[in-house]
């Protein structure tokens, strides 16, 4: 159904929404990428000048890089593979005939609608506060010492925290897609003699990839990103233990008001970013056709 | 995929997926709960589930030390506005993309989705320097445009597997029929389109709503929505549990409301439109 | 007016060439059938004309101006799509008086426009119902209807009859015969329904690959094919061809005679009755006929062979149709 008069319509409207994105990506881009070879901090400003590759070396051999790198794809890793375990865990038994399925689905969606500074929030003051939090409480119940989650476990908080905000997310998508599986094929199955793992393994599983394609796609695109539950809750730390590429950055640009290495920091993460993205589309982008 | 089973197997599971639930929605509800406290309630040892004294006391402090309505206001402006902007301009494009498809269209999809992954963090100076330069800087207009790019990709994107499913033969024939591309668009596509629409206007609202990073960087008071509003409430840490819960319910209560009375588009929206 | 003239119109998608040239004069008026295997290119054909494809080269004429590069909106025609393309979310009035509306007519003049048209098609009662209230007949009226009101240059229908059962399909069929003898516009018809297309054309174009085979009355075609396709695609049950020996006698590579062309009883040839089909008003025998191989023959309802039998066959002499080596017929 195209003519040249619909093609020419067709490219005139997807038009602004190219070159409003691309405008949005590219000069910003340019601008930190300009900034990322330049010596620039606020603190002095006067000595402003041009340094080649100094703030990419500052950055790369900055002992927090690596580790900073590596609490990245952590994060990202971990809150994917909780979510989508949990996550489909929880829809094969909501989606048994259960009692007030409707009200169940509005409780386990809830959290996504926290914003994450709230969430953050909840999660270090209500439960992780060594003293006064609900966690502390029990502990001390079964006469334990509090656990120090945020001093202790800084990234593994993170990651719990993150987890419980995006489990909602996973959980109805796999639903969704567990729900338009029909049950006569799982009872053909079942009179070939399928046990319950078989079924899981050679029919729910294989009609749930395209469901945890898009949670994986769309979760990766959120967390890769993710810096408000670590502003809020441990600042990064302690010391460095929390500290994200995007943290980072921030802490360069913000506490160091080092423009030019937060600027070199921001091109890395751009670039680690599309390494991501590159996979992740080669991966499994094929999965979201048909 | 729902199957016949066993009562004693249905109350079994039931119970198991309303305890499941309860421990997923437990910490907004002890934090609603908690805003009803005192504040000596809130940090009792051991723990009351539900205090002896409910107040209300927690919610009239902060409604009395904040400028609440202004923060709401802004919130509603801004995640409505970018969200609206936002479909005025993928609509357009998502219709090009679902009904004249080309060879790369799927790369653009791809490309825009890929945008987003780029770390706010990267590109936060240029664009609050920009901002400041543009005289965008806490102001409403400049967080809608802000959000609208942020969103615009995911966006996109649902509306186009929404669109998808909409047989091209009825805009043939509309076209049939005398209709410009305007008149497609406006009278045939989006009235059919609308149940796909409205949840792709709520997801976007909340995701806008819900949004805390531009909206904290971007502003300083006169824009500031509730982001901004529960940003400033848990920085003085401290024994203010019950205060600090109210301020967070009345944060994100609008939110949870709207969901709640619209779960159906919300369910089909949250699931971005890709899985049936 | 309803004058379409196609000049070497060619279509493309990529490098696959799906109409090769076609010239075509359709008159002012005409009902004409565009028939032939699925896949030869007749909704591309029908889509060219409608303007929702554009044409690769050549020209597209209506009433003698040119309407190659003309939108669709902007020809003057309507069209019926097979699976109806009713807009589901207006009422059954809004989606007949659409096109009026997109003409910028009056409310009133709508109405009264809307009003006539669903008297002529029988859908007063229905006018505030929705597509999906209505059944697979009705849902067919509609899309006409909205065809009808915009009192088009030329109908353009593309198996429209297809998606409905044997019984409403001659019922619908009688209808848009009808509704052409009282508008006595130009109607092009696409199918692949043999009995469509000889009842209703005036005129058939049979399409084979994104070529025309031949053009004519349904019973020019019928009669005198051009060439082996028609010969073989025109008629029903199909025409038996017959080569070697037997073809040679007639000095032809080819003969061809059609099931209903050949006598039982007595008669030049001989075979084995194979099959016997008994519909009550005829029967379809296929025979193995000696030396010439297997035939198929349509006799009367009350004949009585069965598996078998031995039985000769007469085909009438000037029934006969002779091909040479291309294919095309000797006359
Ligand atoms: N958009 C397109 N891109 C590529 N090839 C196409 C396109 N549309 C049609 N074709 C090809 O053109 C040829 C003719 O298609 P068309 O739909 O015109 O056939 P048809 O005669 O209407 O068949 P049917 O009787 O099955 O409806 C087919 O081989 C088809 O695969
Ligand atoms: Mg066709």
């Amino acid at each position: 159904m195209s003519t040249h008069s619909t093609r020419l319509a067709a490219r005139l409207m997807v038009a602004p929404s190219v070159i409003l994105l691309f405008v949005w990506m590219i000069v910003p881009l340019a601008m930190t990428l300009y900034y990322s070879f330049r010596f620039y901090r606020l603190l002095t400003p006067d000595r402003t000048r041009w340094t080649s590759f100094d703030n990419y070396t500052w950055f790369l051999n900055s002992p927090d890089f690596w580790l900073a790198i590596f609490n990245t794809l952590a994060l990202v890793g971990g809150v994917l593979v909780i979510t989508v375990v949990l996550g489909t865990l929880i829809a094969l038994l909501i989606d048994q005939p259960v009692k007030g399925q409707g009200v169940l689905r509005i409780l386990v969606i809830a959290p996504f609608f926290v914003m994450p500074p709230v969430a953050a929030s909840i999660w270090e003051n209500l439960f992780m506060h060594p003293q006064n939090g609900l966690f502390a409480a029990f502990a001390r119940g079964f006469g334990a010492q509090p656990i120090l989650f945020l001093e202790n476990y800084p990234m593994l908080s993170v990651i719990g925290i993150v987890s419980w905000e995006w489990l909602p997310f996973a959980t109805l998508i796999l639903l969704t897609a567990l729900q338009s599986l029909s049950s006569e094929q799982l009872e053909a199955a079942e009179m070939d003699g399928a046990g319950a793992v078989s079924r899981f393994r050679h029919i729910i599983l294989p009609h749930l990839t395209r469901a945890i394609t898009v949670v994986i796609l769309i979760q990766t695109i959120f967390l890769l990103g993710i810096f408000g539950e670590i502003f809020t809750t441990t600042q990064g730390g302690p010391g460095s233990a929390s500290t994200t590429l995007p943290y980072m950055i921030f802490k360069q640009a913000i506490a160091a008001k080092d423009i030019g290495r937060a600027a070199a920091g921001g091109i890395i993460a751009v670039i680690l970013a599309n390494i991501v993205a590159y996979f992740l589309m080669r991966g499994i982008g094929k999965n979201l056709d048909a | 995929m729902a199957r016949a089973s066993s009562p004693r197997r249905m109350i079994l599971t039931t119970l198991a997926a309303w305890g499941v639930a309860l421990l997923i929605f437990f910490p907004v509800l002890w934090m609603i709960l908690t805003s009803f406290k005192t504040e000596a309630s809130a940090v009792a040892n051991p723990p009351e589930l539900l205090s002896a004294s409910w107040t209300l006391e927690n919610y009239a402090e902060v409604w009395a030390r904040s400028d609440y309505p202004r923060f709401f206001w802004n919130s509603v402006v801004i995640s409505i506005g970018s969200t609206l902007l936002g479909l005025a301009v993928a609509i357009p494009a998502a219709w090009a993309m679902a009904f004249v498809p080309g060879k790369r269209t799927k790369d653009l999809l791809m490309w825009m989705l890929s945008t987003k992954m780029m770390p706010a963090v990267a590109v936060m100076i240029p664009i609050y320097l920009l901002f400041q330069r543009l005289g965008l800087f806490d102001t409403k207009t400049g967080l809608i445009l802000a959000l609208m790019l942020m969103n615009l990709p995911i966006i996109t994107w649902m509306l186009y597997t929404y669109f998808k499913e909409i047989p091209g033969e009825i805009l043939e024939a509309a076209r049939m029929d005398g209709a410009g591309l305007r008149s497609e668009i406006l009278y045939v596509l989006t009235p059919m389109a609308l149940p796909g629409i409205a949840s792709t206007l709520l997801l976007n609202v909340i995701l806008a709503w819900n949004e805390a990073f531009w909206t904290i960087t971007l502003t300083t008071t006169k824009a500031a929505p509730l982001s901004a509003f529960i940003a400033s409430f848990s920085a003085p840490q401290g024994l203010f549990y019950a205060k600090l819960s109210a301020a967070s319910t009345m944060a994100i209560a609008p939110i949870l409301i709207l969901g709640w009375f619209s779960q159906k588009q919300l369910v089909r929206g949250l699931t971005f439109g890709a899985v049936k | 007016m309803g004058q379409i003239t196609l000049k070497s119109v060619r279509k493309s998608f990529g490098d696959v060439h799906v109409i090769p040239g076609v010239d075509l004069e359709i008159r002012d008026g005409e009902f004409v059938v565009f028939v032939g295997p699925s896949g030869c290119g007749k909704s591309t054909l029908l889509r060219l004309i409608a303007g929702l494809e554009d044409t690769t080269a050549g020209q597209i004429l209506i009433d003698g101006k040119d309407a190659t590069d003309l939108p669709p909106a902007r020809r003057g025609l309507a069209m019926v799509f097979q699976s109806y393309a009713l807009y589901p979310h207006m009422t059954v009035r809004k989606n007949i008086a659409f096109p009026l509306k997109m003409a910028g007519l009056s409310e009133a003049e709508q109405a009264k426009k809307v009003e006539a048209a669903a008297k002529v098609l029988n859908l007063t009662a229905y006018l505030d119902r929705r597509p999906g209230q209505l059944s697979g007949g009705q849902r067919q009226r509609v899309a006409i209807g909205r065809a009808i009101v915009r009192e088009p240059a030329a109908f353009l229908f593309d198996e429209p009859l297809s998606n409905l059962d044997a019984a409403l399909r001659v019922t619908m069929r009688q209808e848009i015969s009808e509704l052409h003898q009282a508008l006595k516009t130009t109607m092009i018809y696409v199918t692949h329904d043999q009995v469509e297309a000889m009842t209703m054309a005036d005129k058939i174009v049979v399409l084979n690959a994104g070529r025309i085979e031949q053009v004519g009355s349904p019973l020019d075609l019928y009669h005198f094919p051009d060439n082996l396709f028609v010969a073989g695609f025109i008629g029903s049950p199909k025409m038996n061809l017959i080569e070697g020996a037997e073809a040679a006698r007639h000095n032809a590579r080819t003969i061809g005679i059609r099931p209903e062309h050949i006598g039982v009883g007595s008669g030049p040839w001989e075979g084995t009755v194979q099959l016997s089909e008994h519909l009550g008003s005829d029967s379809f025998v296929k025979v193995q006929v000696d030396g010439i191989g297997v035939l198929n023959v349509r006799a009367g309802g009350e004949i009585g062979v069965h598996h078998g039998d031995r039985i000769r066959l007469n085909p009438e002499p000037d029934k006969i149709h002779r091909f040479d080596a291309d294919g095309k017929a000797i006359r």
